[in-house]
Formats: C-alpha cells, sequence, structure tokens
C-alpha cells in the first residue's frame, strides 16, 4: 500500500495517532508536503464524506475523521506554507444574530474543512458586522450564515446589504442555509447560494473557490 | 418546596397506564380535568417568517389574536369540551419580558370572552424562554437572563385574569456539554450532563417557577429536554447519530424531566417532551405529548405511539399562513381535535386498550426510539429507576435499563435493528457497563473534554 493510501485509511478510521506517524514518516522521507494533503489526507476525508452522504457512516466517525486529519494537517502546515501552498478557499460562517441553533452550521463547517478550506468559526448569534469584518480582514472567498427561525432569517438580507455597502460583494460569495431556508428566498434576498445539507454545502463551498 | 424523591411509581399494574386518565389529574378553573378520563387537543403556533422588532410586534400580536379568536370558533363549532393553546415565546419575547407578558394577556383575554359568550372551555400555556446561553451568562441563577425569565413568568401569572394560565418551560441547563456529547455520542458525557448538570439544574429553576405559579395561582405544568433529548432524536432522524443513541438519551431525559414535578410541578407536562410517559409513570402527573400531529414542526420515527398515555393531544408548533381550509393553526387544530375525539370514543366503548395497543405496535416494531416508547416497556424501566436514589443513580439506571430493553427487543425479534444500530448498541452496552458508582468519579473521566462547561456557573462543586 502507498504512503498515501494508509494515511487515508488511517483517516477514514480516526486515528490520529495513527496519521500523525505516517505523515511525519512521509515528511522525513521527503514526500511532497501537498501531495500528503491531497492524496492522502484529503483523499481520506473525501471517503468517509461520501460515506457519510451514503448514511453509511454517522457524524462521530466524520468528526474522528475530521480530528485526525487536523492532527496531520497541523504537522504539514509549515512545509506547506514555505512552500506557498495556501487554503484552497477561506469561508466566514455562524448562525446569525438572534438565533443559538449551532449544530446545523457545526456540521457545515466541519464538512468544508473536511474538503480543506479554511474555515473561521464565528460561533452563534452573530451580528452582522461580524461576518463582513471577517470577510474583509481575512479575504474571505464565501460568507455562510445558518438560522433556524423564521424570525431571525429575515437577518441574511442585511448582511447581504451590508456586503454591498461594505464594498466587497463583488468579492464574496453569499452562501446560506438552515431549516426554514429555501432557494426561493435564496433568490429574494439576493443571496449566491444555498444548499440543503451540510455534504452538499461543502462541495459546493469547495466548487466555488475552484478547489 | 424542598424537592421529594419519588419511591414508586405511580402505576403499578400496566393496564392502568392509558391515555386520558392520569392517577393526579389536573382540576381547571373552567371544569377541565386533564386527566380526568378524557383527551384535550392542544394547540402550538409559531409566527410566519417575519422579523421581530419594536416595528413589526403590533403585526405579531395581531397574528397571535387571530389564531386565537379563530381557533375558538372552530373549537366552539366542533364542541370541543375544552382544549388548551401554548405559546412558545420567542427569543426575544423573554429578553423582552413586557412582550411576553402582554401576549399572555392578549390571548387570556380572548379566551376568557369566548367562555363568557360561548361556554367554550379554553385555557392558555406559556413557555418563556431559557435565555441563560452565550458569553454575557456568567451565572445561572442570577443577572439579566435569569431576572427576564422570572418576570415574563410573574407578570404573566397577574395578567391572565380569569383565563387557566399554565406555565411551562425548556430549560437548556446541561446542553453545552450535551451537544458535544451527541457529536460524538459519547454516552458518559451525555450521562454527565443529564445526572449531574441537567438534574440539578432543573432543581432550582424549578423550584423558582413554582414559586411564581403559587403565588400567581397558574399551574405549574412541567418541562421537556428538547435542547437535549429532542436534539437527538432529530440528528437520528437525519441519520447524523445512531437511533439507539437518542432512545437512550430519552429515558435518561425522563429522570431529568421528572425532577420538575419532584419540586411541586402538576402537569400537565409539556408537549414536546418524548420523555412524558416516564414523568407519567413515575409522578402520576398528566402530561402533553405529540405525534404525527407535529410533523408541520419536524419529523419523527414516532408518530402514534406517543398517543398512548397523553393527556393533552399537541401539534407542536404550526406557522401562521394561509392553507386552502383556512388559517394552518385552525387546520391543525381540527386535526387534534378529531385525534382525541377518536381517542376518547374508543374509551367510551371500553376500547381503550385496544386502540393503545394499535397505538404502540404500529411504531414500535421499527424504531427504537418509539420502542422505549410502549407503555409496558416505560413501566418496567420506571420501576428500575425510583430503585435508585440520586440524580446520578437514576441517570445511569436509565442509561442502561433502556439499552437492556432495546438489546431484548431486538433480540426477540420483536424490535427491527438494522446493522449499523446493532454495532452501536453493543458499543454502547460497552461503555453503560463502565460507567463509574459517582458522579465525581465520572467528572474525572470526562472533565479533560468539558471545556464548554463552567461548574461555578451552575453553582456545581466540580473542578478542572
Ligand atoms: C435542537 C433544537 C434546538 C436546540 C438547539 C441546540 C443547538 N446547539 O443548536 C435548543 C433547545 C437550544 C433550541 C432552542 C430554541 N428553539 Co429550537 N430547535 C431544535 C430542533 C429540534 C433541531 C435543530 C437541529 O439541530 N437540527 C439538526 C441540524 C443538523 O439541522 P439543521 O440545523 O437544519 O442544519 C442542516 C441544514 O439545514 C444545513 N445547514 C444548516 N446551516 C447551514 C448553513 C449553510 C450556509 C448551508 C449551506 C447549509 C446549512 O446543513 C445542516 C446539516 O445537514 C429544531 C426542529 C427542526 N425541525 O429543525 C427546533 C426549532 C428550530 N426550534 C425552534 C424554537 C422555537 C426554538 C426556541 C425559540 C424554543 C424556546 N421555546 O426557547 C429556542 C430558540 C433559541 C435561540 N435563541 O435560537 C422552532 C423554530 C420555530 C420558528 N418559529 O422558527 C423549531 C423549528 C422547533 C419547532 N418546531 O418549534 N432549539
Amino acid at each position: 500500500m502507498s504512503v498515501f493510501a494508509e494515511i487515508s485509511e488511517q483517516i477514514q478510521n480516526g486515528k490520529v495517532k495513527g496519521v500523525k506517524e505516517l505523515v511525519q514518516k512521509a515528511i522525513d522521507e521527503k514526500v511532497n508536503a501537498k501531495d500528503i494533503l491531497e492524496k492522502g489526507l484529503l483523499a481520506g476525508m473525501d471517503v468517509i464524506g461520501e460515506k457519510f452522504r451514503k448514511n453509511e457512516v454517522f457524524v462521530p466517525q466524520v468528526l474522528l475523521a475530521a480530528r485526525a486529519m487536523n492532527a496531520g494537517t497541523a504537522l504539514l502546515k509549515p512545509l506547506l506554507t514555505q512552500a506557498g501552498v495556501k487554503a484552497s478557499g477561506k469561508v466566514a460562517i455562524g448562525t446569525v444574530k438572534g438565533d443559538l441553533h449551532d449544530i446545523g452550521k457545526n456540521l457545515v463547517k466541519l464538512m468544508m474543512e473536511g474538503k480543506g478550506l479554511e474555515v473561521f468559526d464565528l460561533g452563534a448569534n452573530v451580528d452582522p458586522e461580524k461576518y463582513i469584518e471577517t470577510a474583509k480582514n481575512e479575504n474571505c472567498n464565501i460568507i455562510a450564515m445558518s438560522a433556524l427561525l423564521t424570525t431571525t432569517m429575515s437577518v441574511m438580507p442585511e448582511v447581504v446589504e451590508a456586503a454591498k455597502k461594505a464594498g466587497i460583494r463583488d468579492k464574496v460569495k453569499i452562501m446560506i442555509g438552515g431549516a426554514p431556508i429555501t432557494q426561493t428566498y435564496c433568490d429574494q434576498i439576493g443571496a449566491d447560494y444555498f444548499t440543503p445539507d451540510a455534504a452538499s454545502a461543502a462541495d459546493l463551498a469547495a466548487k466555488v473557490c475552484g478547489a | 418546596m424542598a424537592r421529594k424523591e419519588y419511591t414508586s411509581t405511580a402505576y403499578t399494574d400496566v393496564k392502568d397506564f392509558i391515555y386520558g386518565s392520569a392517577k393526579n389529574p389536573v382540576k381547571l378553573k373552567n371544569g377541565m380535568v386533564i386527566g380526568g378520563g378524557d383527551v384535550y387537543p392542544e394547540l402550538n403556533f409559531t409566527l410566519p417568517t417575519m422579523s421581530l422588532n419594536d416595528n413589526t410586534w403590533n403585526t405579531a400580536l395581531d397574528h397571535y389574536r387571530e389564531i386565537i379568536t379563530k381557533t375558538c370558533e372552530r373549537a366552539y363549532e366542533l364542541e370541543c369540551p375544552g382544549f388548551t393553546c401554548e405559546l412558545e415565546t420567542l427569543p426575544a419575547m423573554t429578553f423582552k419580558p413586557e412582550w411576553c407578558i402582554e401576549v399572555t394577556k392578549v390571548c387570556c383575554e380572548i379566551i376568557s370572552d369566548f367562555q363568557s359568550k360561548k361556554g367554550i372551555k379554553g385555557a392558555f400555556r406559556i413557555t418563556p424562554n431559557d435565555n441563560r446561553e452565550g458569553d454575557q451568562v456568567t451565572h445561572m441563577y442570577k443577572g439579566d437572563r435569569w431576572d427576564e425569565t422570572m418576570k415574563a413568568f410573574e407578570g404573566s401569572g397577574k395578567v391572565k385574569g380569569d383565563t387557566d394560565l399554565i406555565f411551562a418551560i425548556e430549560t437548556i441547563g446541561g446542553k453545552e456539554i450535551h451537544d458535544d456529547a451527541l457529536m460524538m455520542c459519547d454516552l458518559k458525557k451525555a450521562v454527565f450532563a443529564m445526572g449531574a448538570v441537567a438534574c440539578p439544574d432543573m432543581e432550582k429553576i424549578w423550584t423558582a417557577i413554582v414559586d411564581i405559579a403559587h403565588k400567581t395561582n397558574t399551574v405549574p405544568g412541567g418541562d421537556t429536554a428538547c435542547g437535549l433529548a429532542n436534539t437527538a432524536m432529530v440528528l437520528a432522524e437525519k441519520n447524523y447519530i445512531p437511533r439507539v443513541f437518542a432512545a437512550m438519551d430519552r429515558v435518561m431525559a425522563g429522570v431529568r424531566s421528572v425532577v420538575a414535578m419532584e419540586v411541586g410541578c402538576t402537569g400537565p407536562d409539556k408537549d414536546c417532551g418524548y420523555e412524558g410517559p416516564y414523568v407519567k409513570a413515575i409522578s402520576g402527573n398528566p402530561i402533553a405529548m405529540e405525534g404525527k400531529t407535529a410533523s408541520c414542526a419536524h419529523l419523527s420515527a414516532c408518530g402514534n405511539i406517543p398517543m398512548c398515555v397523553c393527556d393533552l393531544w399537541s401539534n407542536e408548533s404550526v406557522q401562521n399562513i394561509q392553507l386552502l381550509s383556512g388559517i394552518a393553526p385552525v387546520a391543525s387544530f381540527e386535526t387534534l381535535e378529531y385525534d382525541c375525539r377518536m381517542l376518547r370514543t374508543a374509551k367510551k366503548k371500553g376500547w381503550g386498550a385496544q386502540l393503545q395497543e394499535v397505538l404502540y405496535d404500529s411504531d414500535s416494531l421499527i424504531d427504537p426510539h418509539a420502542w422505549i416508547m410502549r407503555p409496558d416497556v416505560v413501566l418496567e424501566i420506571s420501576k428500575g429507576i425510583v430503585k435508585e436514589t440520586g440524580y446520578y443513580n437514576r441517570v445511569k439506571a436509565a442509561c442502561r435499563l433502556s439499552l437492556e430493553s432495546i438489546k431484548k427487543g431486538s433480540d426477540s425479534g420483536k424490535l427491527r435493528l438494522n446493522d449499523k444500530e446493532k454495532d452501536w448498541l453493543g458499543q454502547l452496552l460497552t461503555a453503560a457497563a463502565e460507567l463509574p458508582d459517582t458522579a465525581e468519579k465520572l467528572w474525572e473521566e470526562v472533565k479533560d473534554d468539558c471545556e464548554k462547561f463552567d461548574p461555578k456557573k451552575y453553582d456545581l462543586p466540580y473542578e478542572f
């Protein structure tokens, strides 16, 4: 088995220690860091993500895999920075002002990270300005908002407006989701994308970022 | 009132454990007796998509007026013998308790008016929010969030007029640990969250609410583990976590929700607590339940079985939107009342037990959460729970007994579980067997992974 396949397998099994050892070994053997990331770590996350989508595994397995991936990525980070490899995209994510439902948002974040995106988690009850500030400061490709209450989804258009006002609307895509959100609502408020679940949200975000 | 731990179940024979009848019925001033034989509908409703702020508050009130008025009219037309309407306020309405109080007044006045003019019997349940979340909250039992909620209760109690008012809330104690426990399906953390945090939190907050209820002559109804076991149920329904985990979590939530009764609540317990049957089995107090009628709010694998021992029958929540027949809350109310008519008629004909059997067998053979809601299973596990003393031991017993019951159901072929579920059931049984004998020892095992939890906020003795 190639070292990539081995890493991928350890990721799928959520083995932090195993992943760390294998990544270190690959680094020591001067394997290209970008290859370790893409063909090993991300490849493993892809498999587990696909299994999750097909209802073959539950969230805990995905979380364990993500933990293992983070451990591996931490080892690779200095090398990747050295080689000028950047995260394939950046996302500012949060649950909108007035809303504390964050489980769905957390899943979306997790799946996005699994796609190799850098995600800035603003938490729940997030002020419109906070999305804009983060998107600006971190040069985010995407602002992702979650809302679960019919009375808080109306904060979403405020963020769209704030992005226009801040002059970043052409640089940042706005993605929305949560149980009461629909494509119609997305179109109505002038956001860019809506998806109904975490896996499709991550796929789309990766595509938008050109990853 | 000091807590009085139940030492036996309220029912010994499962034959007595039936819908509409509770050991300790709740008599209202208007003549309704909840748990006195009949099941009544409980309508829940919410606003359509709109923002809620100073500018829109009057529009919101108009929605609530419309909902209550049209529901009372329909109740009259259907000759409904009694009903309750529950309003779960939206967070903004507890942050600003005046709103909660105002809407209670408006709704109670409409009900009272219909009562005197048309002779219908209606009661109102107000459910303010438990907003004790977020960075600003430094203590669970003092500060703005606590004060606002208590003010919402007290003020509502004072403006109810002659309408029967019931208090309820969905408290969130222990949620910060429990959320993570769910995502990782971490049995130990879930047990700790329920047994060591949620139960004592229930004791404190409900002691205060019961006090206000007594002062304002209001009915202290009950609490549901919405933030805990319902989150688990919804996640399981989405295939995110195993159903066996959610089922186990539900039984543990029974121990938690009955604490409200132990400090003086009389029921009716609140609708979205699918742990309600455990609350009724142990306390004998009436309960509200929801099932297929809640599909307007969330999907679930328990559609019929929650009816088995319910005393109020609810729809969880429906938005005030227009349907072909009328507004959605009225349509929902009508469905509820026809369900209740069926339940009442079956009982009158002496077919209550048969109907109950249809209700439980229709769900419990294919889903573990439904399985643990079977009246026989509920009573058996409840008897095991009350043998133990103290929150932790009771939650631990609930955890183990629920898993064992599911295993027995599956082994005997009465409950169908797929291989993935069976695999998790095995893992959970192993983890349950490893639970230490005290909460303090369990804390030592889980504390490294509980960074969101601040024991001091709860006045709990645990230390990192
Ligand atoms: C769990 C839950 C809670 C928990 C939250 C725990 C937590 N840490 O999040 C608690 C108990 C705290 C809670 C509180 C309240 N809740 Co609540 N809650 C729910 C419940 C049961 C499930 C939500 C959930 O976690 N689903 C599972 C996740 C995984 O699904 P999801 O969030 O939809 O996310 C998925 C997709 O939507 C998508 N997605 C999500 N975000 C994003 C973002 C992007 C960018 C994209 C692309 C996709 C995407 O991907 C996710 C994964 O696939 C729902 C019922 C329901 N039908 O949804 C009610 C529900 C949302 N709550 C409701 C209410 C009323 C409340 C309260 C006001 C209740 C009260 N009386 O206090 C409070 C409000 C608190 C607040 N300020 O926000 C109502 C809302 C009604 C309304 N008018 O809008 C609901 C619908 C229940 C009901 N039927 O009445 N709640």
